[in-house]
């Protein structure tokens, strides 16, 4: 029995050999942005907190307002603003608004500001690398992130996944699914923008090529706070207007963010103070997708470990199968 | 190995068995409400915390602790401890209902369990992802289980036929049935690569695929220990301790091994710093850390092998220690943002409880009307 057990280490040993050596640990390319790749730049120094792309992105996307009775009670009017308080299997699209400790909610507040929050259309998504069964795909040409709910089983391993926690889950529907923003695509197959970049009146929402937007972000990075600037409306190549630059902090984010990001975001305040999660500038489907495609590169590692494996179990079940055949020559005897 | 098995007989409607079809039926009221209201009906579950406790215990914990039959496949099929015989088909009794309850668990927690099928179509499957190898072998693994355990049920249907053939094809499924967890235990701590900052530094690690499949091998034997020795008290059999005493002689090296990478790493890393910080998750990780050096330092001493007492509390130990990592690490540290808690719904609770009370009912029915547990001489 011993040689059986050298045996079998020789062949473990032979196989990890062979396993390590077809498969020198390499980490998997980063993704790259797709040359005509669209997105958006949001700029919180432009946004006024209107909503009114929240309420486009429902109409766009045949989901209902939500009422809430104390807003529409402080506004007098019923249904002009969705009652959602965040992100939820309710709502694609939010507008929050961050106030430092101790200050007065006021808009000239250089502390204060808005923030939009919806997908990022990650370059590299880490939900696409998690989904099981591929009900999250990115186009393309386009690099929108879009979700096909005939293939989605709702294991929400995708929501674990996100970095930026976008995905939600209709947990109180019995059928439920995974909303997100999709970018409109829809609306983009049809040559028109985004709707929450269509309703923005500020240019604060803006649509275009991501390559495009990153450019035009550096360019408000640039700016000199107080000076006039214009400003492009709903999307890039488009109207525009005329302005007072703020203040930017000096940061386009996205542009690095768990690989890159087709959402792009500037503001007058850090995006840690806005919300925003402290992601590295590598996403963490690349790691994920190293380990197991290195562990299990061909199947050749599980399939010499298998091979080792049958084979010992073979050597070690003869008794098995002769004592069984004696069993059964006797139980047959007594039958007789 | 020529050892026979037998049916224990008895009486099966104990009191005890009825308390746990009480459980049992409470679970299936919060299951109703669960297919019919949805998932946050019966569950705390949010965008934030989308795995809860019946992913963490049912899916990672559970089979884990259903381990006991791929350990004591690996020491008596590869490492040719023929002696254990006796205790396999025990081992892979539990194994088969906790793979089988995860399993069934996983169709309560997915949302859209109708398409659940679609993880075995070559147009949907995702090869990047590490949730998919744990689908597909998970599925696999039960399969094989309910093969390898079938000798029990046939023998107990006299299908001497079809059981002769089985023996002689059995090696390959013994082989696979020990490749899969292998394959599945390290990647259930894969799956938390991806979730990156949310899981706490002190479990957030490139190695977790191997630290994962060190416990669950280890929480495997303890399982077969623990077990043996309650079985034996409340089915009223002789204790089996001179082969639990030689398998736990095992928990303690592969501890070693585990508490070396485990500290080592968060070392190489540098992530160990997170112990200093503020909260609970340095005494979790403590926790842990202490009840395995408890069994380390019980099971170490050879005469402390021989005391079942000092087996009881130590496997307990083990498999605590095991399930207590798994917790931490999916549930009780991880951290999706500010304003996101998570604590499990009475809903929740009662539906794992049942699960649970299912395996055991499962577990009663099959030791005493199958040939399970090995005869008495």
């Amino acid at each position: 029995m011993n040689i059986d057990r050298r045996q079998f280490f020789k062949v473990m040993a032979a196989g990890s050999a062979v396993a390590v050596g077809a498969s020198p640990v390499q980490a998997r390319q980063c993704k790259a942005l797709p040359p005509d790749a669209i997105g958006i730049l949001y700029d919180a120094n432009l946004c006024i907190g209107c909503k009114a792309c929240e309420h486009a992105c429902k109409d766009a996307n045949d989901m209902p307002v939500s009422s809430n009775g104390p807003i529409d009670q402080a506004h007098g009017v019923v249904g002009a603003w969705d009652g959602d308080d965040d992100l939820s299997g309710r709502t694609m699209n939010k507008i929050k608004a961050y106030v430092a400790e101790g200050s007065r909610t006021d808009l000239d507040d250089p502390e204060a500001s808005f923030i939009k929050r919806a997908c990022m259309h990650c370059i590299d998504p880490d939900c696409i690398s998690a989904c099981p069964v591929s009900a999250l795909t990115k186009d393309p040409f386009t690099g929108i992130v879009s979700y096909n709910p005939d293939a989605c089983i709702g294991c929400r391993y995708c929501q674990l996944a996100c970095p930026f926690n976008i995905p939600k889950f209709q947990y109180d529907k019995a059928f439920p699914q995974i909303v997100k923003c999709q970018l409109c695509a829809p609306r983009i197959a049809e040559g028109e923008i985004p709707a929450c970049c269509d309703a923005c009146p500020t240019g604060a929402s803006l649509f275009g090529r991501v390559e495009d937007l990153r450019e035009e972000g550096h360019r408000r990075l640039a700016m000199q706070p107080g000076e006039r600037e214009e400003f492009p409306l709903n999307q890039l190549g488009g109207a525009t207007r005329e302005a007072e630059a703020q203040s930017y902090y000096p940061h386009l984010y996205g542009e690095k963010e768990s690989g890159g990001t087709q959402y792009l975001m500037v503001a007058g305040v850090p995006f840690d103070k806005l919300g925003m999660p402290p992601v590295g500038e590598e996403s963490r489907a690349r790691l994920s997708e190293t380990l197991q495609h290195t562990l299990y590169k061909g199947m050749v590692a599980p399939g010499l470990l298998l091979s080792g494996l049958v084979y010992a179990a073979y050597q070690h079940t003869r008794d098995e199968r002769d004592a069984d055949h004696a069993d059964h020559l006797e139980r047959e005897q007594d039958d007789d | 190995m020529t050892e026979t098995f037998r049916p224990l007989g008895g009486k099966l409607f104990t009191r005890h068995f009825q308390f746990m079809g009480v459980l049992v039926l409470i679970a299936g009221y919060f299951l109703i409400r669960r297919f019919v209201f949805g998932i946050g009906d019966v569950s705390n579950l949010s965008d934030g915390f989308p795995w809860g406790l019946w992913i963490t215990y049912d899916v990672v914990t559970g089979t884990a602790i259903a381990c006991g039959g791929y350990a004591m496949a690996l020491l008596v099929y590869v490492f040719n401890r023929g002696q254990f015989h006796p205790m396999i088909r025990a081992a892979l009794l539990t194994s088969v209902f906790g793979y089988t309850l995860a399993g069934a668990s996983i169709i309560v927690d997915v949302g859209r369990y109708w398409q659940l099928y679609n993880v075995f179509l070559p147009q949907y499957i995702n090869l990047n992802s590490v949730m998919l190898e744990v689908a597909l072998c998970v599925t696999l693994y039960t399969l094989v289980l309910w093969i390898e355990f079938s000798p029990a049920i046939l023998e107990a249907m006299k299908a001497n036929r079809l059981l002769r053939f089985l023996r002689h094809i059995l090696f390959f499924f013994i082989g696979v049935g020990i490749l899969l967890p292998t394959m599945h235990q390290s990647s259930l701590g894969s799956l938390l690569l991806i979730a990156g900052y949310k899981v706490h530094d002190l479990w957030q690690t490139t190695i977790i695929p191997l630290l994962f499949l060190i416990t669950a091998i280890t929480m495997g034997y303890g399982i077969v220990v623990f077990e043996s020795l309650y079985a034996s008290v409340n089915l009223g059999r002789k204790l089996e301790t001179p082969l639990l005493a030689k398998i736990s002689a095992i928990i303690p090296w592969l501890l070693i091994v585990y508490l070396v990478l485990r500290i080592g790493d968060l070392f190489v890393t540098g992530n160990i710093r997170a112990i200093a910080a503020p909260g609970p998750e340095p005494f979790l990780f403590l926790a842990e850390v202490a009840l395995f050096l408890c069994a380390i330092i019980a099971l170490a001493d050879k005469h402390h092998r021989t005391r079942p007492t000092i087996l009881f509390w130590s496997s307990l130990a083990v498999v605590l220690g095991g399930a207590l990592y798994r917790f931490d690490a999916f549930m009780i540290a991880f951290d999706p943002g500010p304003g996101w808690h998570y604590f499990p719904a009475v809903g929740e609770m009662s539906i794992t409880l049942g699960i649970v009370a299912f395996e055991i009912m499962a577990y009663l029915f099959f030791v005493k009307k199958t040939p399970i547990l090995a005869a008495e001489h």
